[in-house]
């Protein structure tokens, strides 16, 4: 029984990365009907940026609130502006092309990233991971079971890091269904030629959408990297494909769907591994959304919802 | 479109110049991080008066430490040899490729080599996997290959022209299911395996079947794959079982992950591993966490044998930091290939084939080689345990 607590608690905390970084593909999806495969690259760059940040702050800085609130400014900002580029110069000259170019143009991307970001010229980093620096002092919360073997575990950062997750999803709830801009993005959403006929300025509401996701993107690094501590330019790959699955199992397009198919994920892969054999994880992962899509083919929010972002 | 795909990499190079740059700087064992030197070609003068050998490494990649080691240990021979008038009044020289630790690029860079470069004899790989690609290739083509520390029994099984100077994975096995039974005195283990590397599995078998027949107990065996970041699920799994250490042959690379996540989940249990482990990013990885755990490994730093110091200090004065196993198994592999060489009766393939077959009682740093009728090296290895930032000699195992 308190194993499977602690199973919990390791699910929950990857599912909610996952759940971060589907909402960036989703939203893209939403108003562009593109599957940004560059995203868990812009990922991959958010965590060196926040490592650069880290260190730039030194050890006593970096490990303060206003430190560690600087370090994720930083990363998110930064690939705000990434994300803005790459819709800038990448996509936005596709928009009338056929879908499958953007496509294409996109998995181009992802590789000149994560490919680029291992050489070891000048600012690169080189392909040897790294230690990510331990940005908030772990703290153990509570424990069960006898004090040799533990059966529960649960540390500070643990609960941070969900909190910070569940307030980055509320605000982006928010943002999209309580504000101008959010109604401005659902329209493009539905149909930006039409809603370019509306006056809504659909070129800037799809910049901002890409500035959002990447955003998230780098928030959801950063606490993966506070997570998992270890680093390295290929981190975005395997992490982006999970979330893209997260984002399809929910229902792509779909902002809570993406929340719930992250999570589901999550716990899935935890339970596999922790039950079963840990060489099916991702088979069972991969598995997972053949079945979801076999019974219901958009996804398990995809038809339910009515709109979508 | 044309036009702007050139602008946006430049803008994106920009950005990330803007943002990237402090990375270099200051962080803990940072400066040792050799990741990605450009191939070098290290060629005397006169193409005719000189030998020329091939290596293949890892000189990127997540095991860049391993290729990197390797390759420094290899020129700091040549350099040896070469100051000493080189071998049959030629100067040696070595090509080296990078294979990125990928098996397939290994494989190619091996090609390239005995195609292209026509080298008379090749050294590499450190991972086993990537060794049994290159011996693939350089068997059928008659082109000697020595590896110096890939420990997976497979790789010299490939033919007669492949041949290693450190022992072996079964030997590996023993070493620390013996530590484990008799020195560290406990009877349930478990293993945490990297189901990717064929060493990571071939020393977890022979982990297994060792330390149960010293009446020892394996717990559970869980598997993991090589460049995950997150191993709490089988961790905790593991942890269910309470077992009183956690073998995790695995590379350096993961390890220290690992390490971090057993100690995050209240596994307080040693971790016992292999010579995959020797690199002194583990410390980075692994931080306090990996403290007090165990390897096995091929020398040991502390050792005050005359030419082991004499070599630790050669290195130093070259490249800067103390030679891991794998700088000092890459000297020694070179340093084996260059007698070979110098007792060739030709230096055709199976001349040099002979010659290295011949080594008997070679004064190696990382032990006395000798090569068995199967090519393989047979000799001690030791046990170390990790402080911090540095290791501790704790035992030597004979086999």
């Amino acid at each position: 029984m308190s194993e499977l607590i602690q199973h919990l608690i390791n699910g929950i905390a990857t599912g909610t990365i996952y759940a971060l970084v589907a909402l960036g593909y989703t939203m893209v999806y939403g108003v562009l009907k593109l599957i940004n495969f560059a995203h868990g690259d812009v990922m991959m760059v958010g965590v060196y940026m926040g490592y650069a940040t880290a260190f730039a702050l030194g050890r006593e800085a970096r490990s303060s609130l206003w430190g560690v609130l600087l370090i994720f400014l930083v990363a998110m900002a930064g690939c705000a502006l990434l994300g803005l580029i790459i819709e800038r110069f990448a996509y936005r000259p596709l928009r009338e092309k056929p879908r499958l170019t953007a496509l294409i143009t996109a998995i181009g991307i992802s590789f000149a990233l994560s490919y680029g970001f291992q050489l070891d010229i000048g600012f690169l980093p080189g392909a040897a991971p790294r230690a990510f620096p331990q940005i908030i002092q772990p703290v153990q919360w509570f424990t069960l079971g006898d004090p040799e073997f533990p059966d529960v575990v649960l540390w500070n950062w643990q609960v941070l890091s969900l909190l910070v997750a569940v307030g980055m999803m509320g605000g982006l709830q928010f943002l999209v269904y309580r504000t101008r801009f959010g109604r401005a993005m659902r329209a493009v959403s539905h149909d930006h030629r039409v809603a370019a006929l509306m006056g809504i300025p659909t070129d800037r509401v799809i910049a901002v959408t890409f500035m959002l996701g990447s955003a998230l993107a780098a928030g959801a690094g950063l606490l993966y990297a506070i997570k998992d501590t270890s680093v390295s330019p290929m981190m975005g790959l395997m992490v982006g494909l999970k979330a893209f699955v997260a984002a399809v199992i929910g229902g792509i397009g779909n902002v809570p769907g993406a929340m719930v198919g992250g999570l589901l994920l999550g716990l899935v892969e935890e339970f596999v591994v922790g039950y079963a054999a840990s060489t099916w994880r991702d088979a069972v992962a991969f598995g997972f959304l053949i079945i979801v899509l076999l019974v219901r083919p958009g996804g398990l929010f995809g038809r339910v919802a009515a709109e979508k972002v | 479109m044309r036009r702007t795909a050139p602008l946006l990499l430049a803008v994106l190079a920009l950005l990330a110049a803007g943002c990237e740059k402090k990375t270099r700087q200051p962080a803990v064992g940072e400066e040792q991080k050799g990741g990605a030197e450009q191939p070098v070609v290290r060629e005397a003068p006169g193409e005719e008066d000189t030998l020329l050998l091939g290596e293949v490494g890892s000189l990127t990649g997540a095991q860049a430490t391993f290729g990197v080691s390797t390759r420094n240990g290899i020129e700091l021979a040549l350099e040896e040899a070469n100051a000493a008038g080189g071998v049959k009044g030629k100067k040696l020289a070595v090509r080296v490729y990078d294979d990125q630790g990928k098996p397939e690029e290994a494989a190619q860079a091996v090609t390239r080599l005995i195609t292209q470069d026509k080298v008379l004899l090749i050294l590499g790989e450190v991972a086993s996997s990537n060794s049994i690609a290159m011996a693939e290739k350089a068997q059928p083509a008659g082109v000697p290959m020595i590896t110096p520390s890939s420990t997976n029994v497979e790789v010299t099984q490939k033919g007669d022209y492949i041949f290693r100077v450190c022992f072996t994975d079964p030997f590996q096995g023993y070493v620390m299911a013996k530590f484990a039974a008799d020195h560290l005195k406990v009877k349930k283990v478990a293993i945490l395996q990297d189901n990717k590397s064929a060493y990571s599995m071939g020393l977890s078998d022979v982990f297994t079947e060792k330390f149960q027949g010293m009446g020892g107990r394996i717990t559970t065996r869980e598997s993991y794959s090589q460049g995950d970041t997150d191993f709490r699920a089988q961790l905790t799994a593991i942890k269910k079982t309470r077992p009183e250490a956690v073998y995790v042959p695995g590379y350096y690379s993961d390890v220290g992950v690992i390490a971090r996540q057993a100690r995050e989940l209240g596994l307080m249990v040693p971790l016992l591993g292999g010579d995959g482990w020797d690199s002194e990013k583990l410390f980075e990885l692994g931080g306090s966490a990996i403290q007090g755990s165990y390897f096995s490994n091929h020398y040991s730093p502390d050792s005050p044998e005359p030419r082991v110091r004499q070599f630790i200090d050669r290195y130093k004065k070259a490249y800067g930091g103390v030679p891991d196993s794998m700088g000092a198994l890459g000297y020694d592999a070179a340093r084996v290939a260059i007698a070979a060489l110098e007792r060739a009766e030709s230096l055709t393939g199976p001349a040099i084939r002979d010659a290295i077959a011949q080594t008997k009682d070679f004064p190696g740093v990382a032990g006395t080689i000798t090569l068995d009728e199967n090519r393989n090296a047979v000799k001690p290895a030791v046990v170390l345990q990790v402080e911090e930032g540095k290791t501790r000699f704790v035992t030597t195992v004979n086999p």
